[in-house]
């Protein structure tokens, strides 16, 4: 290649990543911008496909039936974060300023990503939707204003996996000199449910095994060695992407029984459990609420969105359990818009007003069987106190064949729970030096 | 035809040893680092602030840290990513545990920490050279995604062990907005370049390459190796360690080990030989090549595709442009196998002779 010319070259190439940082594509101006985080490629991409494939039907769905959101059209656009830290900030850098008003909120699926952008959030007035995972603290809404950890955080899960457990054996009591191992993705994602773990083994008499497993964590023949070694009475999984389905196999490899592990909601849908074949049956998982198979929305899913103007979905995967849940997902976000509008307005609002929507989110179940979700949520409000709305969540166990629900509802213990979210969020709020708001003058 | 040197008499011998030697390459540097302080901050989105510069700038600067050790002193290393580690969390630590520091001193002790810890692990490259080294540099890149996993102390007991930094004091001046960071950033960058740059035109430098291009060569006629090597893994190590606190805390704000894994090694090993080894301004190309181009592939891809009829999918799009980024390493390798600086040197040389060239 002539020097010169590849010099030029390189000047080009500069001055296009110029022009592609400043020049954004021209917006209609009665649209919300809502960007979509998500991970189709990488370990964790089979995971991130059905989530990401869910939320962007959803709002497809409702441009397509409703067009758009009392009138306001969405306009979403994918960003693809890999599951890694760096760049899950870089697309919320890119994707922050889009659209008339700005992206609405985000939803980083990832803990490390959530850790990133609570940082950023307050500055840039955006709200983070962290729907069943993030930082188990940022329920409390007076320090973490801009965080919405809504349905559950880790540390419900954590406390509603122990209470199955515990029914499984007859009761709390019976948890005495116990052996629970958490075999966990060892990241932040992974960690968090150990404060609360902690917390009950000492109050419940119980041995906690931590087994951490490495990024991406496919390697996990040690850790499964020592649960051959060491016989736990249970198995709690916490793990993400390939993570999962190796566990699956490598318990079947040394023999642990698989009606004895428990998996977190992140470790419960199809791609989780397919791949081990026959070996998964008997796997249980939690439910984050809501569970594979169909629900009344669906039917305009398929009749609207489901493989229609660049959909990815094949319909026969238009209800898996991460599909299902990246629904669920942009469900919720779309009715803080609503929420939203109604005090200010039915046109494109600022993520400022989306906060307050996010915050006053109410859904009763009449609102819920209105929009198709029956049987498949709780009814879950959002206050100033609680950026969490509901602590509810089910067991299912893996047949073979399909996820079946084999528990009833169990509620999150709030006297273990909001003790925690207190003093964790107050040693956060001094760290950074936030006055919490006071919650009894909001409105 | 502008580009001549000719009638540019050195008179004194700190003329003839300045660091840019040649009047226009003089006014140039001047003029780019004047562009960068003084019209950047306005022209710029705050994307391309938060997202293309800083990193970008932080990563020069790890790149730096990393071509004194592997360009100028030629021991490998694989464990940059550590260092980089070391450095934040040592930032961290100073700047929670004795607040009254100014929050400039903590990211600096910082780097003063992972310069000693690199002392510690360059004592193996007086014993063994090459791909032995890189292994046992590679030891500490392990060693220390474990430890600040497992213990602690080093994340302040955090339950997630992701930690946060602290506001961006300096001295009274709050480092929050875009311009304010990339201000911050391109600073410390500007001075520490400096810094580097005249060590190694210095008589430590020169030490330096001489025990890369032959060793035993280098102690005959007096240079101690290891004094030579362990300067080199400490001001290594401090660069990198600096990097890593001001990539912790200007531009992720809060981190994990994971944002400083062996993938982050292998991206400084890559943006120092992209770059060339044994360039400070290579430091600063390649790591532009490896942190832009990346960016630039995934939003400039979808546009290409749909002048051709072609709407990608976002999978698409990250696969064809982890494919292309790759071919292009490979290119770039093949066709200067000594870096976009020799690239810049020979365009230099061109420019010299043109329009008349022989």
């Amino acid at each position: 290649m002539d020097k010169k010319t590849f010099g030029l070259a390189a000047m080009a190439l500069a001055g296009a990543i110029g022009l592609g940082g400043i020049a954004a594509p021209a917006f209609a101006q009665n649209e919300q911008f809502i960007p979509i985080l998500s991970y189709r490629t990488g370990a964790y991409a089979p995971n991130g496909i059905p989530f990401a494939n869910g939320m962007s039907d959803y709002y497809r769905m409702i441009n397509a039936r409703d067009g758009g959101i009392n009138g306001v059209k969405i306009q979403f656009e994918e960003c693809e974060t890999g599951y890694a830290t760096d760049k899950g900030v870089e697309c919320y850098e890119r994707l922050k300023a889009k659209g008339p008003t700005g992206a609405a909120f985000f939803n980083p699926l990832s803990t490390g990503i959530t850790f990133a952008l609570t940082e950023k959030a307050p500055v840039d007035k955006i709200p983070i939707i962290t729907m069943g995972y993030g930082r188990s603290e940022s329920r409390n809404g007076a320090v973490f204003t801009w965080n919405f950890p809504l349905l559950g955080t880790y540390w419900t899960a954590a406390n509603i996996a122990m209470q199955h457990i515990a029914k499984e054996m007859g009761g709390f009591d019976k948890l005495k000199g116990k052996k629970i191992a958490l075999v966990f993705h060892d990241s932040p994602y992974g960690k968090e449910p150990i404060p609360m773990l902690t917390e009950m083994s000492k109050l419940l008499g119980f041995e906690l095994v931590l087994l951490p497993v490495t990024h991406p964590g496919v390697e996990q023949k040690s850790q499964w060695l020592q649960i051959r070694q060491q016989r736990p009475d249970y198995v709690l999984l916490w793990g993400w992407g390939v993570m999962n389905s190796t566990s699956v196999k490598e318990a079947a490899a040394v023999g642990y029984p698989r009606d004895k592990m428990l998996g977190v909601w992140w470790s419960g849908a199809e791609p989780d459990v397919l791949p081990a074949g026959d070996q998964s049956t008997g796997y249980k998982a939690l439910m984050l609420q809501h569970g594979a198979g169909k629900f009344p929305v669906h039917a305009d899913m398929l009749k609207f969105a489901v493989g229609k103007d660049g959909s990815q979905t094949k319909p026969d995967e238009a209800d898996d359990v991460l599909y299902n849940r990246g629904m669920v997902n942009a469900m919720l976000g779309v009715e803080a818009i609503r929420t939203a509008q109604k005090k200010f307005g039915n046109k494109p609002l600022t993520g400022e007003q989306i906060r307050w929507g996010l915050e006053n989110l109410d859904l009763s179940d009449a609102r819920l069987k209105e929009l198709g979700f029956e049987g498949a949520l709780k009814p879950l409000k959002i206050s100033c106190t609680d950026h969490e709305g509901t602590r509810f969540g089910r067991v299912q166990q893996w047949d073979g064949k399909q996820w079946k629900v084999i528990s009833d509802w169990y509620e999150g213990d709030d006297k273990l729970l909001a003790p925690m979210v207190r003093d964790v969020s107050a040693k956060y709020a001094d760290e950074k030096k936030i006055a919490p708001r006071d919650c009894s003058k909001e409105s | 035809m502008f580009y001549r040197e000719a009638g540019q008499f050195k008179v004194t011998y700190s003329a003839d040893m300045a660091i840019f030697p040649i009047a226009q390459d003089r006014i140039a540097v001047l003029a780019i680092v004047a562009g960068a302080f003084l019209l950047m901050p306005f022209v710029a989105t705050e994307y391309f602030l938060n997202s293309i510069m800083v990193p970008t700038l932080i990563l020069a600067l790890a790149a730096i840290g990393l071509n004194i050790l592997v360009g100028y002193c030629g021991q490998v290393s694989l464990g940059s990513g550590a260092f980089m580690a070391i450095g934040a969390y040592a930032a961290y630590s100073f700047a929670i545990r004795v607040p009254e520091l100014p929050l400039l001193v903590s990211i600096l002790l910082g780097g003063v920490v992972s310069a000693m810890v690199g002392i510690a692990f360059g004592i193996p490259s007086l014993r063994i050279k090459g791909f032995y080294l890189a292994v046992a540099t590679l030891a500490a890149q392990f060693f220390f995604d474990w430890l600040f996993a497992r213990v602690g102390w080093f994340t302040n007991y955090t339950p997630s062990g992701s930690v946060n930094a602290p506001r961006l004091d300096v001295f009274g001046w709050t480092v929050n907005t875009p311009v304010e960071k990339y201000l911050f950033v391109l600073a410390v960058v500007c001075v520490l370049a400096l810094l580097a740059k005249n060590l190694v035109r210095g008589h430590v430098g020169r030490q330096w390459m001489a025990i890369r291009d032959m060793d035993i060569a280098a102690e005959i006629i007096g240079i101690r190796p290891m004094y030579a090597k362990l300067s080199a893994f400490a001001v290594s190590s401090f660069f990198v360690g600096v990097a890593g606190a001001l990539w912790a805390f200007v531009h992720l704000g809060s981190w994990e080990p994971l944002a400083f894994s062996i993938d982050r090694s292998f991206q400084l090993l890559f943006a120092v030989i992209i770059g060339g080894l044994g360039s400070i301004l290579g430091c600063f190309l390649g790591a532009a090549f490896m942190w832009i181009l990346p960016i630039f592939l995934d939003i400039a891809l979808p546009p290409l595709g749909e002048l051709v009829g072609w709407k990608m999918d976002k999978a698409t799009v990250s696969h064809f442009s982890f494919m292309i980024f790759g071919g292009l390493i490979v290119f770039f390798l093949i066709v200067e196998p000594h870096g976009l600086a020799r690239l810049w040197s020979l365009l230099k040389e061109k420019l010299r002779l043109w329009p008349f060239p022989y």
